[in-house]
């Protein structure tokens, strides 16, 4: 079965119509990344994929059952589905233990000397382990965007979405990031990844779509979208992407 | 200065530390020394130290002036606790989303407007002569306890705003990422964004804890014997004043500890978070 099924998804801003009937589908362990120009809509679709942004019409599903659907409760789907965002958004006033295990403490009624080693446990398999009692503001961006992933795998998603991860960090700290994000996928991680970073978007994912005006243009294996581009637009976009220097071999 | 730092220890760092520790000392002494000087040798300053600071009045005074003190000290207690909870309540109100909290919204709105608009002391009048004149059953006839209401009204006006701006003052990702990691929204106001809004308007909201520990002074218009009263009540059996300046001698020996206080938690807080670990 599907784990997400979008259909139909149409979102607006006001006039502006950010989504137009938005349909995709993604499997079990699959990794799909989603291209695009800024306001593209790539962004947005991600948060209407764990319902952090509403939408007009169309619906998304999380193995066959709708993500407003009362079963999921009122948590239930943010534990099923994390995100990590672009500025990291830890919690500045706790230290990175804290921040890891708020969630399945306070939203999740996990134990904490069990939700603290658990915490643990993930913060060391990630080389964070020292960092348990330090203050986010201490880490560089790299540590931080990481520490953030983590937080989100304490709660044991099936699903991860990642927006624009590395899009804050410097040139020099994107690999460690990048590093955990490969890591997951050969677990198996079902991932939808928002991402400008073309040549990471080609080595880790299953599918590659491509969004333009908030519609769907071009999808298929990476091989293809960046290889041999059907589509005139998609073309057009990685012509522009290769000329910034963003597409290197 | 952070070339300086960065220089090995040794005694002509310490020197350069030094010197300007002297100027200011020497600087202090002298322009305080001319004004005192000034002050002393002007021809009206014998009769303005008999009436304002004569010790001999002063030490007369004080043991009234004391226990008055006592009272503004327990009052203000009573009225920080008050307000800190009553504002709490308010800002929070404010931050409540959606039509259904509507009504709330507008109470908090215009009660801050309402209360930010009338003078405290006109407030503690109303309520400390008013409510007791209505002889309401059930209701208390005591001054203290009316005007004690009428100034956590007053203040919890101010102190929701300050709230209201560190809560402003949290970033948006902060709501969004605990909510994505499944907090109710109740949660992540709990959990995260009041612990870093009431640490952002800190200094301010001890801003005005420092000026309520003055306000409360207020109450003595409507006859309560506070610090102010006993020192007004000496004035009126002597015609001397040094019991005023006995009473602000004590209110300035609670606020300036407390203003270092502030000045120190607020210091320690960001060493703490900058140092890393507990």
């Amino acid at each position: 079965m599907d784990r997400i099924t979008i259909s139909g998804l149409t979102k607006s801003y006001g006039d502006k119509r950010v989504l137009d009937g938005i349909d995709l589908v993604v499997r079990p362990h699959e990794v799909v990344s989603l291209i695009g120009a800024s306001g593209s809509g790539k962004s947005t679709l991600l948060r209407c994929i764990n319902g952090l942004t509403d939408f007009e019409a169309g619906s998304v599903t999380l193995d066959g059952v709708d993500i407003f659907d009362e079963s999921f409760g009122r948590t239930g789907l943010y534990k099923r589905i994390g995100i990590v965002f672009q500025a990291y958004n830890l919690f500045p006033h706790m230290s990175v233990l804290d921040n890891v295990t708020l969630a399945p403490i306070k939203a999740h009624k996990v134990r904490r000397a069990e939700a603290e080693a658990r915490g643990q446990e993930l913060l060391e398999r990630f080389g964070l382990g020292g960092f348990a009692r330090t203050y986010p503001e201490k880490l560089s961006g790299g540590q931080q965007q990481r520490v953030a992933i983590v937080r989100c795998l304490a709660t044991r998603p099936d699903v991860l979405l990642l927006d624009e991860v590395t899009a804050s960090l410097d040139p020099e700290l994107i690999g460690e990031v990048l590093g955990i994000i490969r890591e997951l996928r050969t677990e198996g991680m079902t991932m939808v990844i928002v991402t400008h970073e073309m040549s990471f978007a080609r080595d880790i994912s299953d599918r590659v779509l491509f969004l333009d005006q908030g519609r769907i243009v071009e999808e298929g294996p990476p091989g293809q979208i960046f290889g041999a581009p059907h589509e005139e637009r998609t073309r057009r976009f990685l012509d522009r992407i290769i000329a910034s220097g963003r597409l290197g071999g | 200065m952070t070339g300086r730092k960065s220089r090995p220890r040794g005694g002509k760092q310490r020197e350069d530390r030094l010197v300007p520790v002297l100027v200011s000392v020497l600087s202090i002494v002298v322009v305080f020394g001319i004004i005192g000087w000034a002050v002393g040798s002007a021809e009206q300053w014998p009769r303005i130290r008999s009436q304002f600071f004569d010790p001999a009045a002063i030490m007369d005074a004080f043991p009234g002036v004391w226990r008055g003190f006592l009272t503004n000290m327990r009052i203000w207690v009573i009225c920080l606790v008050a307000t800190a909870l009553l504002a709490l309540v308010l800002a929070v109100g404010r931050t409540f989303e959606g039509p259904w909290f509507t009504p709330i919204r507008l109470f908090v709105t215009v009660y801050i407007d309402l209360l930010r608009g009338i003078p405290a002391l006109l407030l503690v009048l109303l309520f400390g002569f008013g409510i007791p004149a209505l002889q309401l059953p059930g209701v208390s006839t005591d001054g203290v306890v009316w005007g004690t209401v009428a100034i956590v009204l007053s203040y919890s006006a101010y102190v929701a705003e300050v709230y209201r701006s560190g809560i402003d003052s949290v970033h948006d990702g902060q709501r969004l990422a605990a909510k994505a990691l499944g907090l109710t929204q109740w949660q992540a106001l709990i959990h995260t964004v009041l612990p870093q809004a009431l640490r952002n308007v800190f200094p301010a909201l001890l801003n005005l804890t420092i000026a309520l520990q003055k306000d409360v002074a207020l109450l003595s218009v409507i006859g309560v014997r506070d610090a102010v009263r006993e020192a007004q009540i000496y004035t009126a059996r002597t015609f001397n004043y040094s019991s005023l300046i006995a009473a602000a001698i004590l209110f300035m020996l609670a606020t300036v500890p407390l203003s270092r206080l502030a000045d120190h938690l607020s210091r320690k807080d960001r060493e703490r978070r900058l140092q890393g670990g507990k």
